[in-house]
This record gives C-alpha cells, structure tokens and sequence, in this order.
C-alpha cells in the first residue's frame, strides 16, 4: 500500500468514527439521556479516578464500571475492541512488553534459554499501563459515542472553557470533515491519473505539494468563512445558546459516579 | 508522540497544564490582537487544517511511511502564537474526539508539541534562513531544520516526561506506576525513533511545503520573514543580488590594484612615448628615451604641436607628485588614492542617477 492509499484510508477512518459517533449518540441509552455536562464532568472525575489508583484492581473496577455504562448505553464491546482496546492493547502493549524484564525486582520467573529474570514489579508496572490505558480510553471514547460534538463542547463551558475557544473547536470540527473531504478528492484525482508508480522524490513531492494545495485553499475558506460572518452580522462577539437541563436522573447519576470516584480514590491510595 | 492517558502521574499533567497555561493565554491575546474579529474563522480553519495534515502518511526515503505533526510549517506560515493555538486546538479534537492522545494528558501533550516544537521551529527557521529572500533555496533547507529540531524537541519533552514517572511515582511494591523506564531508557528509546522515521517525516513536509510555496505564492512565507521583500520588490532585490555578484570581481580586483599602487615608485624610467615637451632639453631623460627607442636619438627640440598642446592644461598633481607634498613617494601614493576615488565617486554617482531614470521610466510605464 502506497502513501496515497494509506492517507486515503486514515481520512476514511476519520468519517467512519464520526458516523459511528453520530449514529450512537442518537440511540436511546443510559448514556445518551443524561445531560452532556453531567457525563463531561463523571466521565473526567472517572478518568481521573482511574489515574491516581495505586491499586490494580481498582483500576480494574472502574473499567468494569465504564462496561457497564457501554452495556447500558447499546454501545457494542464489539465496537469497542475495534475502536479502542485492540489499538490501545497493540499501541501500549509493544511499550509495557519490555517493563517485566527491564524493571529491577523480585525474580518471579526466568525465561527459558535465554534465562532473563521476569520480575513483579516489572508485571505490575505492565498492568498499571494497560488496565490504566484501556480505562481512560474506553470512558473518553463512551463521552465521544453517546453525545453529539456540538454539545459536549457545550458542555465544557461548565468547566470554564472560554466561549471563544468552543466556538473555534466547534467550527474546527465542521471544516475537519471539508478539509478531509477535499483532501480525499484531490488524492483520489490524482490517483485515478497514474499510470504506474510514482518513486520516491516524486512521492515526496506530491505529498508536499498536496500539503501546500490544502493550506491555500484553507487560507482562501478562511476568508469567505469571515465575509460570511461578516454577512450574516458577525462583530467579532460570540454568543452561546445554554440549552441544558437537568433531570432527577442526571443527579441520581451524578452522585453514583462521584460515590464510586471517592471510593477509588479511597481504596486506590 | 501523542501521550494517552495513563502514561503520566495526574500531579505531572497538573503541572503540565499550569505550564501550558501562560503560553496559551499570551498566544490568544498576541494572535486577537492581529486578528481581531478574524480571530475566530481564521483558527478554526487552521486548526482544522492543523488535524488534517497530521493525517497525512507520508512517503519517507527508505520506502517507508509516517506521519508528520506539521508544527513547523504552521510556525511558518502562521507565526509561533497562531501555530500554538492551532496545534493546541487540534491535538484536543484528536484527543477528546477520535482518542489520539489522553485527556489527562492533554496539558502535556500541547506543551511538547504545540508549545515546545512551534517555538523551537521558529527560533530554528529564522536563525537558520537569516535575511535571505523568500525564494531563496536557504529556507527550505531552514524549514527542514526547523521541522526536524521541533518534533525532535518535542520527543526530548515527551521521553524527559516519561522518565520521571518511576523517580517519583511507585507503588510500595517498587513497582512504577505510570511510564515505567527511567530517563536512561525512556530518551534513548523516544530519541531514536524521532531521530530518524519521525524527524524525517517533519523534515520532508516542512522543506517540502516551503519549496512548494516558494514556487506557487511566495508571499505565504512573508509572515516570519520580517524585512523582506516581495514581488516586483523582491525581483528587484533578486536584480541587485545577482548584479553585485557579477561586478564583486571587479570590486575585489579595484582593492587589489589600489593596495600595489605603491610599486608604481620602484618603477624605473618613463613609459614610452608618455614624454614631456621638457625631456627633450634634459640629458637624463634623452638618455632613456635614447634607450627605450632603441637607440635612436630623439630630436634636439621638441614637435612643435607637442609643446602648444602641453600649455593647454596644467595638472593639480603634475607627474604624481602633488606640489604640497615633500616626499614623492607620500605624493605618489596621494595622487593614487585621489584618482582612484575621484573614478569610483563619478561611477557610483552616474549608476545612482542611471538607476533613478531606469525607476521613472517602469513609474511611466
């Protein structure tokens, strides 16, 4: 697979999550009917909770517990190995593989052969990395998979955010998908223009200079972005509508959450 | 590059977001104070832009592929504070949005790569392109430079952050609890990997870019390259580089002449034909001219015309020795600077009024 093929394939990942998040964050779950300020702020004290455990298997209860939540929520552990575990795994599992026979500590086994020492500590240390990765993972994805962008960046403003930083998240997302879509069809255009294989310098050149086509024409949608702004009676001040409300679920959930983060943090230490 | 969540201690990304704090404050107002209403339009497309080219799989020497940040060549394009701004805006889209990258670790994240690389590009890209015009093959060698050190700093941050987490943060076990290599293993294992695939990715994009926007819209780079000139401007300047480096020869050639001008002294006799009306009444110099002619004696008085012409005009500095000056060798050096000074004053003054016609004439036109 050459360059081409492999940046067209990343841009079409980029689409199939955002539909898949779309998709998911209509369905009718636990998840999807709390109000998105509550899940910004569980689902960070739940991140956090699982940092600073000390523990392993508090760091693995808040994972059991984000299951649940991704049970409760129809998001399918099929969708999330794919999305998550299996490229976090692969991802920190080449990282932590090392940590078992690199860690100094009490010898548990030697490996046959060779006769390197794997220790506790080392093991311990690889199980803190990946249970701590595949928990924040999988609890930032179930944010992402069960609320629209648009209103967990609304959401954000109830950590203090400011307004001006979410609206330019929020359009940043939008031109994300332009910009890709534009992308994708220049490559696609010159790809369907090739005859043969393109060597290395060329393929250099077209990369840069695929790079340099998209950074204009982003300079030049920049400035009708503004003179449509302008149009529509933009003065440099922005304004957000704060829709929310919440319901005696969003408490009832609100305190679980905070009840089992104080737990973790107690029991982590 | 992109630390996930888990890698760092939660106190590290405190610390990491309180670094970030000032830089992404002082970056905002620096970049609404140029921008003003701009501001909101013109990042968010460049954030988006930012996330976009971070996609990019690039095709490195070698057959192999990787991707690029792209921190340099926002730092050029966009300045230092827009590039934080940006990169920051897209690493948390990536972070929040598609999990590249953790939400605890956020802070870290934008400081190595948004903060540390766009700063570092700068400083590199500036320092090594100097003044040279826009279109000058120096910056693409400077983009380079300054890709490759940035994504290199910012894997130095990121390999520093990683190899304090066992120093400070165990379990009683001794176990480390996040990152779990010390400095020794974390910068040799972080550093060699950026040294080669990932450097080369940033450095390929950066050099790349700079040498494709320095053939389709130069003005583009004008941004971090303060003084400069472009356009007609810029081929003007272009004009008068590559006309000072023909007539730099002859320049040096001048100065050459000008320091052996005093070997002139030990030159002996007169140069044929070069003969006062007075030499022929003086029997040294018709024993020379005798000798320089072949032995053939000159006549006993001098042509006629040759003695009107020579009342015709007197020279301040008759015979390279100024009346003024006692010593001849003193007046002979004088008389070589006061020529020499006199030719270059008229030639600068004549090229100057030369170069004012040739202006009015293109104002005309």
């Amino acid at each position: 697979m050459n360059f081409l093929e492999r940046t067209l394939a990343g841009f079409l990942n980029a689409v199939e999550h955002a539909l898949d998040a779309e998709d998911l964050a209509k369905a009718n779950g636990l998840l999807q009917c709390l109000d998105p300020r509550v899940k910004v702020i569980g689902i960070l004290i739940l991140v956090i909770a699982a940092a600073t455990a000390h523990k392993l298997w508090v760091i693995g209860a808040v994972f059991a517990f984000a299951l649940l939540l991704a049970a409760s929520s129809r998001v399918s552990p099929l969708l999330l190995g794919r999305r998550v575990w299996i490229p976090a795994l692969i991802f920190t599992g080449i990282i932590a593989f090392p940590a078992p026979f690199v860690i100094p500590g009490r010898v548990v086994w030697r490996l046959p052969g060779l006769g390197w020492p794997l220790t506790a500590q080392g093991l311990m240390s690889a199980g803190y990395l990946v249970t701590r990765v595949e928990t924040a993972a999988t609890l930032s994805v179930l944010l992402i998979l069960s609320t629209p962008w648009t209103r967990v960046l609304k959401a954000l403003r109830v950590l203090r955010v400011p307004v001006v930083l979410v609206v330019i998240l929020g359009m940043a997302y939008r031109y994300i998908f332009l910009l890709l879509e534009s992308a994708r069809d220049m490559l696609e255009s010159r790809r369907s223009r090739m005859v043969g294989k393109l060597n290395g310098p060329d393929n250099r050149r077209l990369a840069a200079a695929s790079v340099g086509v998209l950074m204009s024409k982003t300079l030049q949608l920049s400035g009708d972005v503004y003179s449509a702004m302008l149009a529509r009676g933009f003065r440099g001040e922005v304004y957000m509508l704060d829709d929310f409300q919440t319901a005696a679920l969003d408490w009832i959930m609100l305190v679980l959450i905070a009840a089992l983060a104080a737990a973790a943090f107690y029991y982590g230490r | 590059m992109h630390i996930p969540d888990g890698y760092l201690s939660p106190s590290t990304c405190a610390v990491l977001y309180g670094a970030s704090a000032p830089f992404w404050y002082i970056a905002l107002q620096r970049v609404k104070r140029i921008l003003t209403t701009r501001l909101v339009p013109l990042l968010s497309v460049m954030a988006a832009l930012c996330f976009v080219i971070m996609m990019f799989n690039l095709p490195l020497p070698g057959g192999t592929t990787g991707h690029a940040v792209g921190v340099a060549i926002a730092a050029i394009i966009l300045g230092p504070w827009a590039s934080i701004i940006a990169i920051s805006i897209a690493l948390s889209i990536q972070a929040v949005f598609f999990g590249d990258g953790g939400i605890t670790t956020l802070g870290a994240n934008c400081f190595n790569m948004a903060i540390v690389g766009s700063l570092v590009a700068y400083a590199v890209y500036r320092l090594a392109a100097g003044k040279t015009a826009l279109t000058s093959s120096r910056r693409v060698v400077a983009a380079a430079l300054a890709g490759y050190a940035a994504i290199n700093a910012s894997a130095f941050c990121a390999a520093v952050e990683f190899g304090i987490q066992p120093l400070f943060f165990q379990d009683p076990s001794g176990a480390p609890l996040y990152a779990p290599y010390p400095v020794s293993i974390a910068i040799p294992a972080m550093m060699i990997g950026h040294l080669t695939f990932a450097g080369l990715a940033e450095l390929v994009l950066s050099a790349g870019v700079v040498a494709y926007f320095q053939r389709t819209n130069p003005t583009l780079l004008r941004l971090t390259a303060p003084g400069n000139v472009a356009g007609e401007e810029e081929i003007a300047g272009a004009d008068n580089q590559s006309m000072w480096r023909t007539v730099r020869p002859l320049w040096i050639g001048l100065a050459l002449l000008l320091v052996l001008t005093p070997l002139g002294i030990l030159a002996a006799g007169t140069a044929w034909g070069e003969w006062s009306a007075r030499d022929y009444s003086n029997l040294h110099a018709r024993e020379q001219m005798a000798m320089a002619s072949r032995n053939t004696a000159p006549p006993v008085q001098p042509p006629r015309e040759l003695e009107r012409l020579s009342s015709l005009w007197t020279a301040p500095f008759p015979q390279y020795a100024p009346t003024f000056v006692r010593r001849p060798a003193v007046g002979y050096a004088l008389s070589a600077m006061f020529g020499s000074g006199t030719i270059i004053l008229v030639s600068l003054i004549a090229g100057s009024l030369a170069g004012c016609a040739r202006g009015k004439r293109h104002e005309l036109s």
